[in-house]
């Protein structure tokens, strides 16, 4: 992944947010990366709506995407990600509590690139972001472009 | 899901990459079975096999899909596997030589799970190879099988 790839953490959880972060980096991820704590921040950024922080035109962007958030829940934005012509490029990873197959089966279909269920145990959950970070480390992202 | 379950489908025309890919999985155990398609022909007869009477069942767990083959060429294959709605939840990992920013662009347009770009390094090779097995075959929930 080049060094110009900023990674955004969809997730509610600051614990769970902070826990990601620190073991990217551990993993050798120098990118740069942004935090948004509910599913309507995380649209607001990505569709330049409101008066947070917007995305840079012609950048490449990758989501990881919890599933429970307040407002608006990982699934919609999910949905309305894949949904926009340009911003359906983007690789989105879910990285979520949930295990349920019917809740897998459905991200899939709306087109999440990968499915993470965080480990309930704190050493596999560290464990399970290293070998995230690993393979990051080795995937190309696209760049997101066009004015929307 | 337990390595011995399985099966990995690798198109790829190139026989030392073949013989590295394959090395790289056996070692550590990875999966059971891998079928290797060296044309992009080849490939859609062992992903369509079973035609409208399939049942899900043998389709593979995941595709490692080169962009340049022969008869058929990566993109033309990844645009039926991703179009048809018995396939397109399987996983394909894009695993290719080419530096050209179109066929990245192209591919996650397409639906592509992952992006690879072949280290031209053996050694480099097969550690991006053993990295790509242990995200999509261990750490990745993969979309419940025998749907639709």
């Amino acid at each position: 992944m080049k060094k110009e790839v900023t990674i955004i953490i969809a997730e509610d959880d600051k614990g769970h947010a902070t826990l990601i972060e620190k073991n990217l980096k551990r993993a050798g991820i120098s990118n740069n990366i942004l935090h948004f704590k509910d599913g309507q921040e995380t649209l607001n950024f990505l569709f330049r709506h409101g008066k947070g922080p917007h995305r840079k035109n012609n950048y490449p962007y990758l989501l990881l995407l919890d599933i429970k958030m307040p407002k608006v829940d990982g699934i919609e934005v999910l949905r309305q990600v894949k949904q926009d012509n340009e911003l359906c490029k983007m690789m989105v990873i879910m990285l979520t509590t949930t295990d349920d197959p019917r809740e897998i089966d459905e991200c899939y279909k709306i087109g999440c690139s990968s499915y993470i269920t965080k480990p309930v145990d704190y050493d596999k959950f560290v464990e399970a972001i290293r070998q995230l970070g690993l393979f990051l480390l080795v995937v190309e992202i696209p760049k997101i472009d066009g004015e929307l | 899901m337990k390595p011995k379950d399985v099966s990995i489908l690798l198109v790829e025309d190139n026989p030392d990459d073949i013989e590295l890919t394959l090395k790289a999985f056996t070692k550590h155990n990875l999966a059971n079975v891998i079928n290797v398609a060296r044309d992009g022909e080849e490939a859609l007869n062992i992903i369509f096999q079973g035609g409208e009477e399939d049942t899900g069942e043998n389709v593979p767990d995941l595709i490692l899909l080169d962009l340049k083959l022969p008869k058929v060429d990566g993109l033309e294959v990844l645009r039926q596997i991703k179009g048809n709605t018995k396939t397109q939840l399987i996983p394909v990992v894009v695993l290719t030589s080419s530096r050209e920013e179109n066929d990245l662009v192209e591919s996650y347009r397409l639906g592509v799970n992952s992006y690879i770009r072949k280290p031209l390094d053996f050694e480099k090779f097969v550690e991006v190879v053993i990295q790509l097995g242990l995200y999509w075959l261990l750490l990745n929930e993969p979309p419940p099988k025998g749907r639709n």
